[in-house]
């Protein structure tokens, strides 16, 4: 699903250069879930930001899902990010003057379905993650956990390849932790590719895969026994 | 434009950002107002203005007759020169179209006048009906001489408010009859004349009348003339001088005289006393054009900043929406969409409100200075349209910044 070979980034910072990412192999397969984990600086968010099109590599291939991506134009990079990848973020980003559900069709929009049809969907996935009773709450009036699940609401409704998770547990308390990563759990289970960046590694021993990264290049690649997190809820 | 999903889009955001759209919406319509009213508000004072200096700028040319000076085709100098009907006719003739106000007539200095047991000796002038509008006069009581009192040779006359004092003792002399020389005529009105008492101390009577009573047969004594406004005062100036030129030299022609006598025939060109409003009417005209221009400046920038700032408080908005994979194109598309929209309709109603206040309160505000305050719907409906145009042109610019920023860095927890 996911190919990439010798990945180089590095960013300007004042004067001198600042070498991020220095040479990462690895390649992720389809229904995997991979914790991509790492102390901050170790360049686990900025391959996180190569791999959902946001940013580009220096050098190096990605080829997702047999799409080689590779200095794409800003409208052909948000096509590619819409039809594949899914975001989750730390900080939920969801639109504040939206409803739940407006927030989940947000994606089904720029695929230019139909009002009608689009709030179809949306229902769909917010009743998937237990929200449909929310779905006409603004996201200020939603608790954190209910603000992630919306979030993930959204990032699957697109019905993408690869879900990217940016930290989506950092801004929760342990229990609704556990809850979001029992739901990620549960749509692995049903075949989709997923990505977790995190630095925490009780969401790690989660998922089925742990990458570690360390200054800018991979020091650990194994597959872990999966801890359900049912088991703590 | 006419994507219903983006227009859906479009009016939640809208519906949904009250408080920006309302801030919005206010300045731009304030703006607008503003602007209108100013701009009205200098039409008025221009009015006022104009119609305060509006005789003074009909700049009056006068024409007199006199003795000639030089030998001419075998004619002595020092002929008196004696103006006729004719001469008058044939100016008009010539130069009829140029003419704004004409006038002809016939002096005589010494009326032995007599009302009752009250006589006094006053200055009349056999005159036509625009002769009112040369002189400046101002009706008090009844009216001034008119084409049918011409046609007819009635024996009316029109008296000066001194006369009325010295004559009449405060009663009313409309339909009186006062003798002039032994012939009586009736009063049919009384006027005033803003250069003082000296002119209110004659009798006008109708031309005709005068020259047939009186044995002049078809003399005149002077003649007058003012020509159309024009724009500028250089204008009005050149057109003037070279009017006086032209009808000089009709004049001496017709009535033999050197091209080069200075005697003859005079003319006394009082545009030159027009300038003063020319120039204060163009002072006017440019100091509102000038409030303009800068009340749309002011505008324009209020607008580009709240756009500005729009854009920096949608930055993250914009960034998840590219993550969540809008083109940069639909990015601008929706932010310009929605500020030409919001400020399309804000400014209509700035200027309908503006409109509505000239229309209904400009009637109310009048004054000797201020006259008609109004403003030329096609002018506001220009000043709208630049303004939606600049308001979508600040928009544009920071709108394609935000486009242009990777959704990492617009995401980024600050």
């Amino acid at each position: 699903m996911i190919e990439i070979k010798d990945l180089h980034k590095s960013y300007k910072v004042g004067g001198s250069e600042l070498h991020v990412l220095k040479g990462i192999n690895f390649n992720i397969k389809e229904g995997e879930l991979v914790a991509i984990m790492g102390s901050s600086g170790s360049g686990k968010s900025t391959l996180l930001n190569i791999l959902g099109i946001l940013d580009e590599a220096d050098s190096g291939d990605y080829i997702l899902d047999t799409v080689p991506i590779k200095k794409l134009n800003e409208t052909i990079a948000s096509r590619y990010r819409n039809q594949f990848l899914g975001f989750v973020f730390q900080s939920f980003n969801l639109i504040n003057y939206k409803s739940a559900l407006d927030n989940v069709a947000m994606p089904l929009y720029y695929q230019g379905i139909k009002r009608k049809e689009r709030t179809e969907i949306a229902m769909r996935y917010l009743e998937k993650v237990g929200l449909a009773s929310h779905s006409h709450h603004l996201p200020n009036e939603l608790s954190g956990g209910q603000k992630q699940r919306v979030a993930i609401a959204r990032a699957l409704a697109s019905n993408p390849k690869v879900l990217l998770a940016d930290e989506p547990t950092g801004a929760l308390d342990t229990l609704t932790s556990y809850e979001v990563m029992e739901l990620i759990q549960g749509i692995n289970d049903e075949g989709k590719t997923i990505l977790i960046v995190t630095h925490e590694p009780d969401i790690a021993a989660m998922c089925k895969r742990n990458v570690v990264l360390k200054d800018g290049v991979i020091i650990d690649d194994k597959m872990v026994e999966q801890v359900r997190a049912s088991s703590y809820v | 434009m006419f994507n219903v999903e983006r227009w859906q889009e479009i009016f939640e955001a809208i519906a949904k950002n009250r408080m920006r759209t309302f801030l919005t919406g206010i300045s731009v319509a304030s703006g607008i107002f503003i602007l209108v009213i100013l701009l009205g508000a200098g039409k008025g004072l221009e009015n006022g203005i104009a119609k305060q200096f509006e005789r003074d700028a009909e700049g009056i040319i006068e024409v007199w007759s006199g003795t000639t000076t030089k030998e001419y085709k075998g004619l002595n100098p020092g002929r008196q020169i004696q103006f006729r009907d004719s001469d008058y006719n044939l100016s008009l003739q010539k130069f009829g179209d140029q003419l704004d106000k004409k006038a002809s007539s016939y002096n005589q200095w010494n009326g032995a006048v007599v009302y009752g047991k009250e006589t006094g000796n006053y200055q009349y002038r056999g005159v036509n009906p625009d002769y009112q509008a040369i002189e400046n006069a101002t009706m008090v009581e009844g009216r001034f001489i008119n084409e049918n009192d011409l046609k007819n040779n009635e024996k009316v006359g029109v008296i000066g408010q001194k006369i009325k004092t010295d004559l009449f003792k405060g009663k009313s002399p409309l339909g009186e009859l006062i003798s002039i020389n032994g012939i009586n005529f009736k009063v049919v009105g009384v006027f005033t004349d803003p250069s003082g008492e000296r002119e209110e101390t004659r009798i006008y009577l109708p031309l005709t009348t005068t020259q047939k009573t009186y044995g002049a047969g078809d003399k005149i004594s002077n003649l007058f003339y003012t020509l159309h406004k024009k724009a500028t005062y250089d204008e009005a100036l050149a057109q003037s001088n070279k009017f006086s030129k032209e009808l000089e030299q009709l004049l001496k022609s017709k009535n033999v005289i050197a091209p080069d006598d200075t005697g003859g025939v005079g003319v006394h060109n009082s545009v030159e006393d027009a300038k003063k409003f020319y120039d204060l009417n163009l002072y006017i005209r440019l100091f509102f054009w000038w409030v303009g221009i800068c009340t749309i400046i002011a505008g324009v920038v209020g607008v580009s900043n709240i756009m500005l700032i729009i854009v920096k408080e949608r930055t993250k908005e914009i960034g998840i929406r590219k993550a969540l994979g809008a083109s940069p194109i639909s990015i601008i598309g929706m932010i310009l969409h929605e500020s030409i929209f919001i400020t399309t309709i804000a400014g209509f109603v700035g200027l309908l409100s503006s409109l509505l206040l000239l229309e209904f309160v400009g009637p109310y505000v009048q004054s000797e200075y201020f006259l008609n305050p109004e403003v030329d719907f096609s002018i506001a409906l220009t000043t709208l349209a630049l303004l939606v145009f600049a308001g979508a042109l600040a928009g544009f610019f920071p709108a394609y910044h935000a486009a242009k920023i990777k959704p990492i860095v617009a995401l980024r927890d600050d």
